[in-house]
């Protein structure tokens, strides 16, 4: 029995052709990251334009810079979700704000906000690239921390109670337990949380990179000002390389960091039978070949085990379960924060009143809201004609393993590809076919967010139970009945899933779709992204704050009236058993 | 296992000295609604070191409550709990459990799940990986050190339980129906290594209390059985079990235990007379489906005709364990189809009509009984009836049973109620509306 740990002494090592393979791979990311992150602190001046050279060999660079915000904010990321996800979850009147503070964030079009965090961060990192390479750090951030948070507070509150009581009988401290058990149950959640984040997350790394803020454009090395100076010359040949070194940098994220971090966090997954199949990585394979990579592993292991064992937060003589009765002195801290609350929620009203009904009239209120108006029906009739499209396309891809198992990883990598990326294409098409801006331009809003339908359409289909499948074939159901009492009820919980996560992500892309360019061509659409694009361009707050407002407003109301209505009754009626 | 050994047979020195005394607990929980749900009222019981003890119980008379108030998971309301003639405040070192539901951390190995509880006292990695070892080897499982809990299988996993309760060598070892999400003959084996253990003083054990609803395992395992009742949980009666062992479950001595412990759980004062004087609003109706009322009745109906029965055969042929029995009995007995007494059950007139009767006059008797005994069907279809649009919503009932209730208790009463007097075709609900109706549904 003992013999199972000999392994780990390192007495036993023989390198192998694998450990230097992987040796390679793992140093070579670390350097690169590293030269990426000296080249982000360089002095800058706001107004100095950084040179964008269109020149492909410079691609592989631009691409680091990029892939490397996007690390930085998921770091970000997660240490928000440790901190104030686990507060929300422990604190209850932490909880009462936080939540829905979250609930709105995640709907606030992200891409309005740029132009008056930029000022900020420039003002906090003056005369350093610092300023607005922050600024996009957090544009980024914001479009990838919430439902990670979201997903983690709630993974906190169902750790099983029998766990609970299990740390509690084996004297677990607060910071054992923390460790040991809640996030360990965490884990798969916010595992897929973070693919779906980074996913997302493409889309704002290319559209934060070229910045236009009071009339001054800020391009930062990326992949995403490389596109925007492409467009800038209408240069065919350097949108292709953007998309084609896209393509690449998504392939090596998805086979360097994803599929070895699912794979991982199957093992915390709390059902007991494990029939999913296995996510494989060839990195992952590799890393199991290399003995090396091992050794370092259990290094973190070691490390991590010393973390965890910590001697903080070791209360004796607690009882769990009962509320300790509140001394004086913490109710009066209670209170205290309750009130700073109230105060600092009544300033910011005074303030926020004062500063948009100076400068706007009900006039240009009413306006802004008809602009919401248009783009709202833009979303609505995208999603219809989409769901026309792709429910059916998914149900036959879904019903049949074999082609799912081709069509589904590479709907998933639609979804992650920055559709902003592709619009150059469109904006081609439209000025060479004189086509209708209002009518054309739509679909761009789209173009990246509506593979959320189809790879949760072919989610759904695929979890279809067989017999459900065979009995329609033994009772002779087909055609439009087919559909109508098997398919489409059978998919609906994820088709709303999958519609309400598109719909979210069109409204944010209206921002950088509604006003599209090509060269000295400029394609306006009316709606309230082009609104808000317009007046982030010339720097004008007020409005900029107003079309952030309505359409905050529009996402939650239709969030409240439809999707939710929509999502409550998925789960009641349609879930299976 | 070769040593035979009585429950009295231990040195007397060890006997006089009190593992545990429990003393006038009483457990509230509160709820919105109300002032609070008495769970456990005025439990007093005394174990001694050497021993090992069997809370026998329907579900719900509060013994699991009872198991984490004694470990001190729980605070109880009012009374004491002492180990060791010191209060019990807060988990005890010492005190070691065993789940129901194994309660192991799915993301760890087998190694590192008994390692927990060591790490946690802050012991050496070297000396925890030890005993760890030492452990798993006692309990039998030897080569799955690095296997995670989703690769065994549940008796495997409980062994694993075992494993880590035992490791930081507690002297009192509770079991919270350690064996009941297990089939039947790996819960023997486990149960006879278990014992096995016990006896050859393998560990620091001085004694192991049981929470259990299975009378066989409480007869196998227990030097005494404490019964304990319901609504609230009390004692009700104290057995001391003096067979030899290894205890054989065909022995004469086993099933005269078995019949006595059956009776006196069947004849139970209160439940007698709650149903002769007919229930209120506040009985807490058990989960019983129609189908098995029907079917039950209908395997009385047979038996009956071969002579009287008593509950322990009854159990043999439906294949029912207690608890499901009892609960099912319970129904019957207040709808006035059966009369249980003295560990015994017959059918009454009605009971043997509606067992020989087709669907449709089955539905008809059903429904008459149920408007007849049960008051919350009543209650529920005379608000239908006095209403104009004969529509209300299911949580006005529900509000009305959170007076009795937990809010859990009072969907699961409401749950069942509803399934009753849809078959019996008093009402009509819409699951989508949450809309109980007196007309049949479009």
């Amino acid at each position: 029995m003992l013999k199972i740990w000999r392994n780990n002494q390192l007495s036993m090592w023989r390198p192998n052709i694998w450990d230097v393979l992987a040796f390679i791979i793992v140093i070579a990311v670390f350097v690169i990251l590293a030269y990426g992150a000296t080249e982000m602190a360089t002095p800058y001046k706001i107004g100095q334009q950084l040179p964008i050279h269109l020149d492909p060999k410079y691609l592989p660079y631009y691409a680091l810079r990029s892939v490397l915000r996007l690390l930085i904010a998921m770091v970000f990321s997660l240490l928000f979700t440790f901190t104030v996800a686990t507060l929300a979850a422990k604190n209850k009147h932490a909880e009462r704000i936080i939540l829905p503070a979250i609930d709105i964030l995640q709907s606030v079009p992200i891409l309005g906000f740029l132009s008056i965090t930029v000022v900020v961060f420039i003002a906090i990192f003056p005369n350093s690239l610092l300023g607005p390479e922050f600024a996009a750090i957090f544009v980024i951030f914001t479009s990838q921390v919430w439902n990670i948070a979201l997903g983690f507070y709630q993974s906190l509150k169902t750790v099983p109670f029998e766990l609970k009581e299990a740390s509690n009988i084996f004297h677990l401290s607060a910071w054992q337990r923390f460790w040991r058990v809640e996030v360990p149950f965490a884990v798969p959640s916010l595992v897929w949380n973070m693919m779906l984040s980074m996913s997302a997350s493409w889309f704002f790394v290319v559209a934060s990179e070229a910045i236009t803020v009071n009339n001054q454009s800020i391009l930062l090395p990326g992949i995403g000002s490389y596109i925007a100076v492409a467009i800038q010359h209408a240069d065919k040949v350097a949108v292709g390389y953007s998309i084609l070194t896209m393509l690449i940098v998504i392939l090596l994220y998805d086979q360097l960091l994803f599929r070895p971090l699912v794979q991982w966090s199957e093992r915390f997954k709390f059902e007991s039978n494990i029939d999913d199949k296995k996510t494989s990585s060839l990195f992952v394979s590799l890393l199991n070949r290399a003995h090396l990579i091992q050794y370092v592993g259990q290094f973190f292991g070691l490390f991590f085990n010393l973390l965890a064992n910590l001697n903080i937060g070791h209360k004796k003589e607690v009882l769990i379960q009962e509320e300790k009765k509140r001394t004086q002195g913490r109710q009066y801290v209670v209170w205290v924060w309750y009130g700073l609350l109230f105060l600092v929620c009544a300033i910011a009203v005074v303030e926020l009143a004062d500063f948009i009904f100076k400068v706007i009239s009900l006039h240009t209120a009413l306006h802004v809201m008809l602009l919401g108006v248009y783009t709202g029906i833009r979303v609505f009739v995208l999603i219809i004609l989409c769901s026309l499209v792709w429910v059916p396309v998914g149900v036959l891809i879904g019903i049949n393993p074999k082609l799912t198992a081709i069509i589904q990883p590479i709907a998933q990598f639609l979804a992650s590809f920055p559709a902003n990326l592709l619009f150059p294409v469109v904006v081609i098409a439209i000025i060479k076919f004189h086509l209708n801006v209002e009518i054309w331009t739509t679909p761009l809003m789209i173009l990246g967010t509506q593979w959320y339908i189809l790879f949760n359409v072919i989610a759904g289909a695929s979890t279809l139970p067989k017999e459900l499948y065979l009995a329609t074939k033994n009772f002779n159901v087909k055609g439009w009945l087919w559909w109508k009492r098997f398919a489409l009820p059978g998919v609906f919980p994820y088709f709303v899933t999958g519609a309400m996560t598109a719909a979210g992500g069109a409204w944010n892309a209206s921002i950088v779709a509604e006003v599209v360019s090509w060269g000295s061509h400029t394609l306006r659409a009316t709606g309230l992204g082009a609104y808000i694009a317009t007046y982030t361009a010339s720097g004008n707050f007020p409005k900029i704050a107003l079309g952030i407002a309505v359409m905050c407003l529009f996402v939650l109301v239709l969030n409240r009236l439809i999707w939710q209505p929509l999502y409550r009754l998925a789960e009641k009626r349609y879930q299976l058993y | 296992m070769t040593t035979v050994r009585g429950g009295g047979s231990l040195e007397s020195n060890i006997m006089n000295e009190n593992l545990i005394e429990i003393k006038n607990v009483k457990k509230v929980f509160s709820n919105d609604t109300q002032q609070g749900i008495l769970v456990l009222d005025d439990v007093n019981f005394t174990m001694k070191k050497g021993e090992i003890v069997a809370l026998l119980g329907r579900s719900g008379s509060g013994k699991s409550t009872l198991l984490r108030i004694i470990a001190g998971l729980l605070e109880p309301t009012e009374g004491e709990v002492y180990y060791q003639d010191k209060q019990v405040k807060s988990a005890v070192k010492g005190i070691s459990m065993v789940f129901q539901s194994f309660a192991l951390m799915p993301w760890l190995t087998v190694l590192q799940n008994v390692e927990l509880g060591l790490e946690a006292l802050g012991i050496a990695r070297e000396e925890r990986r030890q005993r760890a070892l030492k452990a798993i080897d006692i309990v039998g499982l030897d080569g799955f050190e690095s296997a995670y809990p989703k690769e065994l299988s549940g008796g495997m996993r409980q062994r694993v339980g075992f494993a880590r309760a035992l490791v930081v060598n507690p002297n009192l070892l509770l079991m919270d129906e350690p064996f009941s999400s297990l089939d039947v003959l790996t819960t023997d084996h486990l149960r006879d290594d278990l014992l096995e253990l016990w006896e050859e003083k393998q560990t620091n054990l001085d004694g192991i209390l049981l929470v259990t609803h299975d009378i066989q395992e409480a007869i196998t395992m227990a030097d005494r059985i404490i019964i304990f009742d319901t609504n609230p949980g009390t004692v009700k009666k104290d057995f001391k079990v003096d067979l030899p062992r290894p205890r054989d479950d065909e022995s004469a001595g086993f099933r005269r235990l078995m019949d006595q412990i059956y009776t006196f759980m069947t004849s139970s004062v209160g439940v007698e007379s709650t149903i002769e004087e007919g229930i209120d609003m506040s009985y807490r109706v058990p989960d019983a489906q129609v189908s098995e009322l029907a079917g039950l009745l209908e395997a009385i109906e047979e038996e009956e005709a071969e002579g009287a029965i008593d509950f322990s055969d009854l159990a043999e042929v439906t294949q029912l364990d207690m608890d499901e029995m009892l609960a099912l009995t319970e129904v019957l007995d207040i709808l006035r189809f059966s009369k249980s007494k003295d560990g015994g059950i017959h059918l009454t007139d009605a009971g043997r009509k509606f067992a020989t009767a087709d669907m449709l006059e089955q539905k008809q008797i059903f429904a008459r009984h149920l408007m007849q005994y049960i008051p919350i069907i009543k209650h529920i279809a005379d608000i239908l009836r006095t209403r104009s649009s004969h529509r209300v919503s299911k949580k006005y009932f529900l509000a009305d049973l959170e007076d009795y209730f937990s809010d859990e208790d009072a969907e699961r009463v409401l749950r069942v109620v509803i399934e009753w007097g849809r078959y019996a075709e008093l009402f009509a609900y819409d699951d989508n509306t949450g809309k109980l109706s007196l007309e049949d549904p479009e």
